[in-house]
């Protein structure tokens, strides 16, 4: 007896839970009948194959020495792109800046937005004026937002170093893109600003969500506005502090367009993001397995970071 | 003698905090004129710029008001570059793309709000877990698929990639949208013996039409302003869109011909702009929608 059970159990498709026996207890399984899954699949189908698919594909290609226009075949060569990685010393200053960047992006446009979402909740006049103007980034191309902000960095043309100096600020006209020690902060300003709508919404519509007669309560019993806002606002709004400053976090560290259109990358690197990075050396140099290594890497960093911010959350939720 | 002190105590605090007020609303006032300044100095000095002339963008105090107004910029810009092609590129791919993914999306929304299962939960975390991915990674392998399908260059591959990519918003926009739709009404249709196509169809999709309206206009603005895929798929002038058309005005050494590049830039925007003018209101529910636990 007890010789015949472990063969038992090496047949295939007897572990764990048995397969379904009638139709009616497969549909449960899925949970899903075909009228369902009839509604369900023009979208599912294209996601799986030109989302799911080539994810993984990509992310298989990291383990591979593919590259643009070549004719032998793609041969797999294990972790060779991730060991060279480590030393490449280009690729290493490109991570810095992109944590630089995203870090600094993201903090600022919460308290910026953060700031405009609670005067936006006010009851001032023209507030209908001033929803809509924060809109305006939003609402803009990539591109453009990276045209416009040339225009307002111009050495020459633009407005900044004009009102600056006028304001006695600076002596001589700056050129603020090409400025080894200026090009970075310049070009998180501008990330700032294109991303500060899409935070302030979300945070306006969390705000809308807390309890006004707990604010109310706070404010009869003669709490001030800071302690109204650090015992009745901000535990409230905290779940989507933290949810939108985690997708800000991703949004930024992976943004490609605002700073190629800004910089493309230069002065020398100094605001080379990942993104742009991997572009180059998979579209200018054809690197694709490489370029998807590094990919890979950028995921690795962001769900590292994500873990651990996610964790302190839910340690301290806990408390 | 306790008593008036109190009662002047009392007095003093409430004229205190009645100037704090006024002094309070005041410092709101600024606060939200800084906030608005930052956010539309620029598109203004972009307006601005537009309308100069080359000499006086040469000259080097700049102006807020062009001194002589002209449009002579506009009518450079479409002279260097075939905007108006790059126009219809633009219309045609977020356009059909949008529709596709809405029209797509609605039923699958549906089916994941109304049949929770394994399947439609696995759906919903992919939505969040696609967000996290660098475009680099997606963008090699649809590249290479598309090289093999001959559809590099073309703009129905670069409306497919749109599709796929729209889908994920368009998703949870929707699904916030279906959330709202009372249930009972869908019981009653089915009751009355409709099939669950009659309902969505005759029932539920009227009811959904201002949220349809606005994703629908959510997906054609991203997908007008989008520029990685269009950069790194399409190869021929006459097949660009417009973000992608607005960077050959910057030469190849950074330097650009200001004037007419601010009038495309000002062009790209304005479809857009527009759009949004008339989504702001249904954005801020329909971003949270999706959220509100149902």
């Amino acid at each position: 007896m007890s010789l015949t059970a472990p063969r038992d159990r090496a047949v295939p498709g007897r572990r764990g839970t048995p397969p379904p026996r009638t139709p009616r207890r497969r549909k449960q399984a899925l949970g899903l009948d075909h009228g369902a899954w009839f509604l369900l699949l023009p979208a599912l189908i294209p996601i799986l194959v030109l989302s799911v698919g080539p994810l993984l594909y990509g992310a298989s290609l990291a383990f591979t020495d593919s590259q643009a226009g070549r004719t032998e075949p793609t041969q797999f060569i294990g972790v060779t792109n991730f060991s060279d990685l480590r030393f490449d010393d280009l690729f290493l200053d490109s991570f810095r800046v992109g944590l630089v960047w995203a870090f600094c992006v993201t903090a600022l446009q919460l308290v910026l937005a953060l700031g405009l979402a609670l005067l936006l909740d006010q009851n001032l006049r023209f507030r209908w004026l001033a929803r809509t103007l924060a809109l305006v980034p939003w609402a803009m191309p990539e591109v453009v937002v990276g045209i416009m902000w040339r225009l307002v960095y111009h050495q020459d043309a633009g407005i900044l170093n004009d009102t600056l100096a006028s304001l006695g600020l600076i002596d001589s006209n700056l050129d603020w893109l090409t400025n080894f020690s200026l090009a970075l902060p310049a070009v998180i300003a501008v990330g700032v600003w294109a991303g500060m709508p899409q935070t302030t919404v979300v945070l306006l519509a969390g705000l809308q969500n807390v309890p006004l007669e707990l604010r109310e309560a706070a404010h009869i019993d003669g709490a001030g506005v800071w302690r109204r806002f650090t015992t009745v606002t901000w535990p409230a709004l905290r779940p989507v502090v933290l949810a939108i400053t985690a997708l800000n976090f991703i949004w930024n560290f992976n943004s490609f367009g605002l700073v190629y259109i800004l910089t493309q990358g230069g002065p020398g690197g100094e605001t080379r993001l990942p993104m742009l990075f991997a572009y180059e050396e998979a579209f200018k140099y054809g690197q694709f397995g490489y370029a998807a290594a590094m990919g890979l890497a950028m995921v690795a960093v962001i769900a590292v970071l994500l873990a651990l911010f996610l964790r302190k959350r839910l340690r301290e939720d806990v408390q | 003698m306790s008593t008036t002190t109190a009662r002047t105590t009392a007095r003093t605090a409430e004229r205190t905090r009645r100037v704090g007020r006024v002094a309070g609303r005041t410092g709101q006032y600024a606060a939200l004129v800084l906030y608005l300044v930052f956010l539309a100095f620029p598109l203004l000095w972009l307006i601005s710029t537009s309308f100069k002339s080359p000499q006086e963008l040469a000259s080097i105090d700049p102006t807020w008001i062009p001194r002589e107004p002209s449009l002579d910029n506009y009518r450079a810009a479409f002279d260097a570059q075939p905007l108006l092609r790059a126009a219809f590129n633009s219309l045609l791919v977020a356009g059909t793309s949008a529709v596709i993914a809405v029209a797509i999306a609605v039923p699958a929304a549906y089916v994941m709000v109304r049949h929770r299962s394994r399947v439609t939960r696995a759906g919903t975390a992919w939505i969040l877990v696609s967000q996290m991915f660098p475009l680099v990674l997606i963008i090699i392998p649809l590249f290479l698929i598309l090289r093999n399908l001959r559809m590099i260059d073309s703009l129905p591959g670069l409306i497919m990639v749109y599709v796929v990519w729209s889908l994920p918003f368009a998703l949870w926009m929707l699904q916030g949208y279906v959330k709202a739709v009372p249930r009972s009404l869908e019981e009653a249709a089915a009751v009355d013996g409709a099939s669950r196509l009659t309902t969505l169809r005759s029932v539920v999709l009227p009811l959904l039409t201002p949220g349809l309206v606005a994703t629908l206009m959510f997906a054609f603005v991203t997908a007008w302003n989008e520029f990685f895929f269009a950069l790194v798929l399409l190869k021929s002038p006459e097949k660009q869109t417009m973000s992608v058309i607005l960077t050959l005005f910057v030469g190849d050494e950074g330097a650009a011909d200001l004037g007419p590049l601010a009038a495309a830039a000002f062009l790209a925007t304005l479809p857009s702009l527009l759009f949004f003018a008339l989504l702001q209101r249904r954005l801020v529910s329909g971003m949270l929608a999706g959220a509100v636990k149902g």
